[in-house]
């Protein structure tokens, strides 16, 4: 169609808005998981407060991604794809701001586990915070070119971090009965694990919001069956 | 009188005032003490059920109403800070520098161009008309489609392309606001989006108050929503407001489809 005349062009320019709204946001949480992360992995503690700061933004982004929600949802009688945009949006900013949240308490534990007794590195931890976040990364990557394969990768690797949190969780009891005085540490590695979990769980769900996006199929609580 | 909210704060200086505004035809009250303020260079629609005095009000903001028969109109309508119902003031004048688009489109039967023409022509205008017919089709959005054509009847047209030439053919006398009535009720969907499409293109450089039966389309292309009831401003606000949030009882109800 001519550019210029072309039907409802300011809708899609605002279409357009919010994505990048959401891109905004979901950078930041990239950034912000990364850094926590990181923290913990190098028991730095002084990471915590910027995040908190970050963390303050994410939020924002979130209420302004509600109200443009509710004003195209009230005002533009959105259809089809660019309905499914619209939801698929709304649930993904809210699955972001949890996830910042999450981060942010892996940051709060990186600066306890700074104070406490010393505690055997445990090598799934790396390899959990790698997966999580790359999990974030893809999840993002498919909601941007709207890839339905790529997403369900991301729902498929979701088992491999639940498993990690269990060997984590025998790990870190194994610890604590040895030697009590690992207790603490051991405890703020076990909330690192279910932080790392949910931030995985959340993007499994953001992958999900992909396929709906793309093919307006809902593949929640395995609808889609065994691939 | 009516709720008004959010209005005062909207930045842009009034374009048209509404004080205390009543209308009757004979005996019975069209239009009850009605007081709106129109910001420039934005989009107001009027809403409301059938009969609720939203055409009524529209057409005191050019003085078309004293075209009707019975008609009275009392209060005032400010323009640039000058009652339009003031002694002295020419309504002809009125309707250049306030323009009206109807329900249904309604060319001349002339040519594209000479539609358009006709009111720089009636008005003296003595400049590039040339220059004034292809700028108003431009900014209508009808130009690439009838460019190559200017001679042909306005009746050789879509009613979609008829509605736009209308449009153009009220922005050749370069009105500064632009009254609609219904523009896009005889259309079809697609024409009606290109329509609701130029408006929002249109507030760049006039504005615009429009009255629409169609509150999904008020939601869609307005920056101020009047909720008519009964004669009678509700409320008025900005869209927004009137469709995630209105304040009053009576506008709930009818945005969520309880009445009307």
């Amino acid at each position: 169609m001519r550019r210029g005349a072309a039907s409802r062009r300011h809708f899609h320019e605002e279409l357009d808005t919010l994505q990048a709204r959401l891109m905004e946001m979901a950078g930041i949480v990239e950034r912000l998981i990364g850094q926590a992360a990181e923290a913990v992995l190098k028991r730095d503690w002084s990471m915590a407060e910027r995040l908190v700061a970050d963390d303050d933004r994410v939020d924002e982004l979130e209420i302004e991604i509600d109200e443009r929600v509710m004003e195209l949802l009230a005002l533009q009688q959105p259809m089809a794809v660019d309905l499914r945009q619209i939801v698929a949006t709304n649930k993904a900013s809210n699955d972001l701001e949890r996830m910042g949240d999450h981060a942010v308490n892996i940051a709060k534990a990186a600066g306890r586990l700074s104070q406490a007794a010393a505690i055997p590195e445990v090598r799934e931890l790396a390899e959990m915070v790698s997966i999580a976040t790359g999990m974030v990364s893809q999840s993002l990557a498919a909601f941007v070119s709207r890839d339905p394969e790529a997403a369900r990768i991301v729902c498929e690797t979701d088992d491999r971090v639940d498993d990690l949190r269990g060997s984590m969780y025998r790990i870190l009891v194994t610890h604590m009965l040895e030697d009590p005085r690992r207790l603490s540490a051991a405890l703020e590695l076990l909330l690192v694990s279910q932080n790392l979990e949910r931030i995985a769980d959340l993007a499994t769900n953001i992958a999900e919001d992909v396929v709906f996006l793309v093919e307006g199929r809902n593949i929640k609580h395995g609808a889609e069956g065994p691939a | 009188m009516a709720t008004v909210y959010g209005i005062g704060s909207s930045g842009a200086a009034p374009a048209l005032e509404a004080k205390a505004v009543s209308v009757s035809y004979g005996d019975a009250t069209a239009v009850r003490d009605v007081s709106l303020t129109v910001p420039a260079n934005r989009v107001v629609a009027l809403i409301g059920p059938s009969g609720c005095g939203k055409s009524t009000l529209l057409r005191c903001f050019n003085r078309m109403n004293d075209l009707v028969p019975n008609a009275r109109v009392a209060g005032r309508v400010d323009f640039h800070g000058r009652d339009l119902y003031d002694h002295g003031v020419d309504p002809v004048e009125v309707r250049r520098r306030i323009g009206m688009v109807f329900q249904k489109p309604n060319p001349f039967p002339k040519s594209i161009f000479d539609n358009v023409a006709f009111g720089p022509r009636v008005n003296g205008f003595h400049g590039d008309l040339d220059g004034v017919v292809e700028a108003s089709l431009r900014q209508s959005a009808l130009w690439d489609e009838v460019s190559d054509r200017l001679g042909d009847s306005a009746y050789a047209l879509s009613g979609g392309q008829q509605q736009r030439l209308c449009i153009a053919r009220t922005l050749a006398v370069k009105p500064e606001v632009v009254l609609m009535d219904e523009p896009a009720s005889s259309l079809d969907p697609i024409a009606t989006q290109r329509i609701e499409e130029l408006i929002y293109q249109l507030k760049e450089r006039y504005t615009i108050v429009i009255v629409t039966h169609n509150m999904q389309q008020a939601a869609r292309i307005s920056d101020y929503t009047a909720f008519l009831y009964m004669g009678e401003l509700v409320e008025y606000g900005p869209t927004e407001t009137i469709f995630t949030n209105p304040r009053e009882e009576r506008t709930e109800a009818y945005v969520t489809g309880r009445f009307g």
